[in-house]
């Protein structure tokens, strides 16, 4: 397999953090429906500070290893540190992503966003709105969304794909 | 690394064969020239060119080698089949039956054809991936004009009832096209018994060169050529002919014929071990396909909570070549529309290989590939959030 760099097959082959914290002071839940990647992101946070975090992930060889590299960037960052964290950041840290995994596979910071999240609206004694695995990603990159049949960009939610032509079943 | 590499991914590219290789080198070396030059080359040119066509004409059953028109592979051959018999048949009519369970290359040739005006009908499969050819009857109307239905499914498969739909479109008088690109040298394929008028094929299923295919056109079939050009292949393909790769083809062709019986004898000896021995490796899992109508060398198994191209690389890194057909994989993005067809949910469909067995596979093989599957199924539904842990 060439596709991948050699820190993405690295991540894979020997992915960090694996796991779940119990009790967890947040946890962010993310999936795509249309590849299937679904990632788990579980925080311990002590002082402002994330003092340990796991994930779970059921996905491609580029989500496993996006999720294991985000928690090695995010452990041990103050909350606003780990706020900065971008999608992009963990596709650069991994030496760059396919293509066409840019979009699907690299949820791993929207994940990390969701658990911070999460943890806030707990100190600040919201209740959780809703408990249920979400099924749509938030394009927080502005990441465009890329045609199945051709890979080229789309306009989110087009239902036609300008490129080739093909009629898309918008899934999100 | 001298790992020997466990090939249970034959279809993404079978290995030349040592006779198709010796014949193939020998027509490099020899400069054949051009089939319709004619001058003394190019009669020898044509000679080859003959003798592959009859041996290709023998494998499916036609007593006209000339029903047999070379191409570029399985795309070109059912590009032309389709799109050819649409055009020339447009002022009959405009409606084509399909299924909802064909190759790309069937679907996006009758949906450019959608674009253009036609109407199409899709037929559903069964939770075996079978179609019913009483629905099929049901979809044809008099503004039919062609009904394509795949011989066998490669990525399940499952293997239609060609016969009987081909009573039917006789009856109807309906051109019927068979994409049989998984069948043809793996399977018996006879074309009189099957009743079709366009079969095609690719020759790098049968130990043949990738980039050589053919389509078998019933002699009085209206179809128009996809490539405009020259009188080549009795002109119905433009273009000089691929000869080298048509006399590996030819050879290919001779090879399957003569070791048809002990080639299914012996992959089903390997899919038989697999399928008898996986439940003692892995659970959690499903087997897509029919039971019994159904390619001898093919698996399709769809693992729960976890995802193939992983599966892939955790192989790979074994020194196993397998393929996936989860929509993460290089290319597409989507889950495969065959196995939702066949009731998939989109997660276990994420979590499918595509086994395919072949010539130089044996069945210690099967017993180092599944005790490596045993170990990444269980590393990754370690990692996976969809795993029930207790």
């Amino acid at each position: 397999m060439t596709m991948y760099s050699k820190t993405v097959m690295d991540h894979f082959r020997s992915p960090r953090n694996v796991g779940v914290i119990e009790n967890a002071g947040g946890m962010g839940e993310i999936g795509n429906p249309l590849c299937g990647d679904m990632m788990t992101i579980y925080l311990k946070i002590e002082n402002e500070k994330i003092e340990d975090i796991k994930f779970q992930t059921f996905g491609c060889g580029a989500a496993i290893a996006v999720s294991s590299m985000l928690t090695e960037m995010a452990k041990g960052k103050s909350i606003e540190e780990a706020k900065k964290i971008s999608n992009k950041d963990v596709a650069e840290a991994l030496e760059g992503l396919p293509k066409n995994k840019l979009h699907c596979s690299n949820l791993g910071a929207d994940a990390l966003h969701l658990a911070i999240k999460d943890y806030e609206d707990k100190k600040a004694g919201k209740k959780k709105p809703d408990d249920k695995r979400k099924e749509q990603h938030e394009h927080v990159d502005g990441d465009a969304c890329h045609c199945p049949y051709c890979d080229s960009e789309i306009a989110d939610g087009a239902t036609l794909c300008t490129a080739c032509q093909s009629e898309i079943e918008v899934q999100h | 690394m001298d790992m020997k590499i466990i090939n249970l991914d034959y279809l993404s590219a079978n290995p030349l064969l040592p006779e198709v290789q010796d014949a193939m080198i020998e027509a490099i070396r020899e400069n054949h020239g051009n089939p319709s030059s004619q001058h003394g080359m190019g009669e020898k040119a044509l000679k080859a060119l003959t003798n592959a066509r009859e041996s290709v004409a023998k494998l499916l059953n036609s007593s006209i080698p000339e029903e047999i028109i070379f191409t570029s592979g399985g795309t070109e051959s059912i590009n032309h089949a389709v799109k050819g018999v649409a055009h020339s048949q447009s002022k009959k009519g405009k409606h084509i039956v399909t299924s909802n369970i064909e190759h790309s290359a069937v679907l996006r040739s009758i949906k450019r054809l959608h674009m253009m005006g036609y109407k199409v009908t899709s037929v559903p499969v069964d939770e075996s991936g079978r179609v019913n050819p009483e629905a099929v009857a049901k979809a044809i109307t008099d503004e039919t004009i062609l009904v394509s239905i795949m011989h066998s499914n490669n990525e399940i498969g499952t293997i239609q009832p060609i016969e009987e739909i081909g009573r039917i479109t006789k009856e109807k008088k309906v051109i019927f096209h068979t994409d049989a690109v998984a069948s043809v040298g793996v399977v018996p394929i006879d074309v009189q018994k099957l009743g079709v008028d366009l079969l095609s094929f690719a020759s790098n299923n049968f130990y043949g060169p990738a980039g050589v295919g053919g389509l078998y056109i019933r002699k009085g079939t209206p179809i128009w050529p996809l490539l405009e050009g020259g009188v080549q292949e009795s002109n119905k393909r433009a273009g000089t002919e691929n000869l080298i790769g048509i006399i590996g083809t030819g050879v290919a062709a001779d090879l399957a014929r003569r070791d048809m019986e002990s080639r299914i004898a012996h992959v089903s000896k390997v899919k038989d071990k697999l399928l008898r021995e996986l439940p003692n490796y892995i659970d959690d899992y499903f087997i897509n396909g029919h039971p019994k109508h159904t390619l001898p060398n093919m698996v399709s198994v769809s693992i729960q909570y976890i995802e193939g191209e992983s599966v892939v690389l955790m192989l790979d890194d074994e020194g196993i070549a397998v393929s996936t057909r989860s929509a993460c994989a290089a290319g597409s993005l989507r889950a495969s529309h065959v196995l939702l067809s066949v009731g998939r949910d989109y997660a276990d469909a994420q979590g499918t290989m595509v086994l395919t067995f072949g010539v130089d596979n044996e069945e210690e093989d099967v017993t180092k590939f599944l005790s490596s599957l045993k170990e990444a199924v269980k590393t990754l539904r370690q990692i996976s959030p969809l795993y029930p842990l207790s």
